[in-house]
């Protein structure tokens, strides 16, 4: 039979690799700041834009989507060519793909810090960035499946199924949860209000975890840790079964996300179930990698790419015990809001993402290069750093999310909270925080140590050229099952159909759980008292959106003995209706703000802001010294108010045609509420005869609004006799 | 759990039959997932299974 020559493309892998390690340095850089903002808040006093608030999102978005994504496209690029016998589908397209995706990071790694946000976690960029996501999403499930018609292997290896849901996946959760209404170039607001929101929110966000940090990853196992181990995969048939089982369930497990929360039960249960049972595959999944290991082990001790990738798996193995765990709602009370999380994520990010990347990087570039490792050694050293690096992370945040939960949850025999002051819990983990920072930085010098023997590795190697390849071309077979060929042979070569069974496969599960919530009502009980923010509330609202606050501060009151003695009722489903994002935050770092309205002075919260820890002594929230300097834009407000009307929130036609008017009259009010601090009156009456033309009224500034917003949250149902009705009865 | 669903989906017409339906899809699915990985031949499971590794006859497949 003839025979075809043809080259793969090796160039584009080789860019993807130094974006990784590129992106790799400011994702975890950028970690290790905000671990330091933990023990010095004050750091970057008065700097806006590296504020913790606003960087927090650059760092969980530069490390999915800028490290690890592109350390998914390299290994995909690289693997699917071979494994498909054939050149990516289009030099341009996989251009595209790669620079494309860079300017997108580069436009998070500037808008983000600038505070232009969504607030939606993995989620934060705004809607033109969105739109490009999507485009060039689609430009490289195009590649792939383009090279996927091309091939010249007839059986597609389990490796690009495991791309295949990645891609039709990621594109179903990113068009779906990023469904908003723009009201200016870079602000939009979701169409889903408070638990709509909520629980499409973390369909995407824990499928992110999903789609985009496991089943490529998965892939890259399948066909990285085989090559490495110069052995094939433990079993192929546990393979396809951990294949279709894993997508099938996990697209069901986010709400898990929302337990205790104000989400309807049935759909917090539905979470738990597939959660638990999610444990079978993942398991199945480590077993397969670790396993292919089997009478291989000796190479383990010398291969330092064999010690990064058992790291790997083993921490995929913890990462993915850990979550069915975490779904059970007895552990979830204790474990959510705390560092107990921040450990769960890290082990998963650090050590299976991390190290799964550094193997195949490692395994790749001397190949790439034609040459071998500059130094085995320095390897060797980066790993043990980075082994020592993930324990070090870990370990202290375990203890500082046990002790954060216990603490909170402690009860004096009169019944009272015995650490009724939420600082005390703070204080107690500092040391835990200090631990993290030393684990982080080892983690990070690991990186460094591999930067330079990979550079080091390239300068001594040759050019990276694109690698000739020989492979006859498929035969025509027949569309249908040729005799003796089974029905999963068959749709093993038929990669539409196969596309076709994984996005059915994923589509149940996300339609089960968000259709009901969204076209029932009945699942979110009105409350009559709840009203739409005012005007100076709403931007009050958008700047708590800018500064990130979510980040540190829920607002979701759990149905908890403690939580209801510490803030206060627990939260309504239906107080959240007009709450476009919801804003019920992952962490609390800070105490929870959903009932902190009413309960400080205006005063007290001007001076929070501008000093916390002068209001509240070893306070860890950085100063917002700007908030108290900078005039409140108020000239998008009309435009804003109207897009919530689209959205359903009860404005009228006057409440928008007023709504200078209004702010100018509730700003007045909070100005002459802060008069009662005669420290105030005299400081601001002196800037005010100092001040000029420049000086700028109080009521017109960005604090008045967030006072004001502070001040109405969980207001609307401490109003006497409230009403509950469902639009049922 | 079931019921649950049920609940808030009552306005559907002929609603009850959707979760038994997709249980039954999905229970078939994986039992012939299932049937069909436990009686591959062993040949072609070992051939699939190098391709990451170099094999010399690719086409055979």
């Amino acid at each position: 039979m003839e025979v075809e020559q043809f080259y793969y493309d090796n160039k584009i892998v080789k860019k993807f690799i130094i974006a990784t390690m590129l992106w790799g340095v400011v994702g975890m850089s950028v970690g290790l700041l905000l671990a330091l903002l933990f023990l010095f808040p004050n750091l970057t006093d008065g700097i806006s834009w590296l504020s913790f608030g606003r960087l927090r999102p650059l760092h969980t978005n530069a490390v999915i989507f800028a490290f690890v994504g592109n350390a998914i496209f390299a290994g995909v690029y690289y693997s699917s060519q071979r494994l498909l016998k054939a050149r990516m589908f289009s030099d341009f397209l996989s251009n595209v793909n790669f620079w494309c995706w860079q300017l997108i990071i580069l436009g998070a790694a500037i808008s983000l810090p600038l505070g232009y946000t969504s607030s939606k976690e993995y989620a934060e960029l705004e809607w033109p960035f969105d739109i490009a996501i999507a485009i060039v999403w689609v430009a490289f499930g195009i590649n792939l499946i383009g090279t996927i018609l091309k091939r010249r292997q007839r059986h597609l290896y389990v490796a690009i199924w495991f791309y295949i849901a990645t891609f039709v996946t990621v594109a179903v959760l990113h068009i779906f949860n990023s469904l908003a209404i723009p009201v200016g170039a870079l602000k939009s607001y979701s169409v889903y209000a408070g638990v709509q929101d909520a629980l499409v929110q973390w369909w995407y966000g824990h499928n992110a975890v999903a789609f985009f940090l496991t089943t490529p990853f998965l892939g890259l196992m399948y066909y990285f840790v085989p090559k490495a181990a110069n052995r094939p995969i433990y079993s192929y048939r546990l393979s396809i079964i951990h294949f279709w089982s894993l997508i099938f369930i996990y697209i069901w497990a986010g709400p898990h996300h929302l337990l205790y929360t104000a989400l309807p039960e049935w759909a917090q249960n539905l979470g738990v179930a597939f959660s638990v049972m999610l444990l079978m595959p993942s398991w199945g999944g480590m077993i397969n990698g670790l396993l292919t290991l089997r009478g291989a082990w000796d190479k383990v001790r010398t291969d330092p790419v064999l010690k990064f990738m058992v790291v790997a798996i083993t921490g995929y193995g913890m990462a993915t015990f850990e979550g069915p765990l975490l779904s059970l709602k007895n552990v979830n009370a204790i474990a959510h809001y705390t560092d107990w999380i921040i450990a769960h994520v890290h082990v998963g990010a650090l050590a299976w993402n991390g190290f799964l990347t550094f193997g195949m990087v490692y395994w790749l570039v001397p190949r790439l290069f034609k040459t071998k490792l500059y130094s085995i050694k320095l390897a060797n050293l980066h790993f043990w750093i980075g082994t020592l690096g993930i324990i070090m992370y870990a370990l202290p945040m375990y203890v500082a999310g046990f002790t954060q939960a216990s603490m909170w949850k402690q009860f004096n025999p009169d019944g009272t909270l015995m650490y009724g002051n939420f600082l005390e819990t703070v204080a107690e983990i500092i040391p835990m925080y200090w631990m993290r920072a030393i684990g982080g930085s080892l983690f990070i010098l690991g990186m460094f140590i591999m930067i330079f023997n990979i550079l080091a590795t390239a300068r001594k190697g040759s050019d990276v050229t694109d690698e000739l390849a020989e492979s006859a071309p498929l035969q025509r077979v027949s569309k249908k099952r040729v005799a003796g060929e089974g029905w999963h042979s068959w749709l093993e070569r038929k990669p539409v159909q196969l596309t076709i069974f994984a996005t059915i496969a994923i589509l149940i599960g996300g339609i089960i759980q968000i259709v009901p919530t969204i076209m029932v009502k009945s699942n979110i009980p009105t409350i009559s008292s709840v009203k739409p923010y005012t005007p100076l509330e709403l931007e009050g609202r958008d700047i708590y959106i800018r500064e990130g606050c979510v980040g540190c501060h829920s607002q979701m009151v759990r149905p908890f003995r403690d939580e209801v003695e510490r803030y206060g009722e627990y939260s309504k489903a239906g107080e959240y209706v007009y709450d476009h994002p919801f804003l019920w935050g992952s962490k609390r770092t800070g105490p929870d703000l959903h009932r902190v309205g009413g309960k400080y002075s205006d005063n007290w919260h001007l001076n929070h802001m501008y000093d916390p820890q002068s209001t509240s002594s070893g306070s860890i929230m950085p100063g917002y010294k700007w908030l108290i300097r900078n005039q409140l834009d108020k000239s998008n407000t009309e435009t804003k108010m109207r897009a919530m009307v689209t959205l359903g929130v009860p404005y009228s036609p006057s409440d928008i045609a007023n709504a200078q008017q209004n702010m100018t009259d509730q700003g007045t009010r909070i100005e002459e509420n802060l008069y009662a601090d005669p420290d105030f009156a005299e400081n601001y009456e002196n800037d005010k005869t100092n001040g000029g033309d420049d000086f700028i009224e109080m009521k017109d500034r960005e604090i008045v609004a967030v006072i004001a917003y502070l001040q109405r949250l969980g207001m609307d149902i401490k109003v006497k006799d409230v009403e509950t009705q469902t639009t049922e009865k | 759990m079931l019921k649950f669903v049920k609940n808030h989906m009552e306005s559907i017409a002929g609603i009850e039959i959707y979760p038994m339906m997709s249980l039954l899809i999905f229970f078939t699915f994986f039992v012939c997932l299932f049937w069909w990985v436990f009686t591959a031949k062993k040949e072609y499971i070992k051939r699939v299974s190098e391709l990451p590794l170099d094999n010399p006859n690719p086409s055979e497949l």
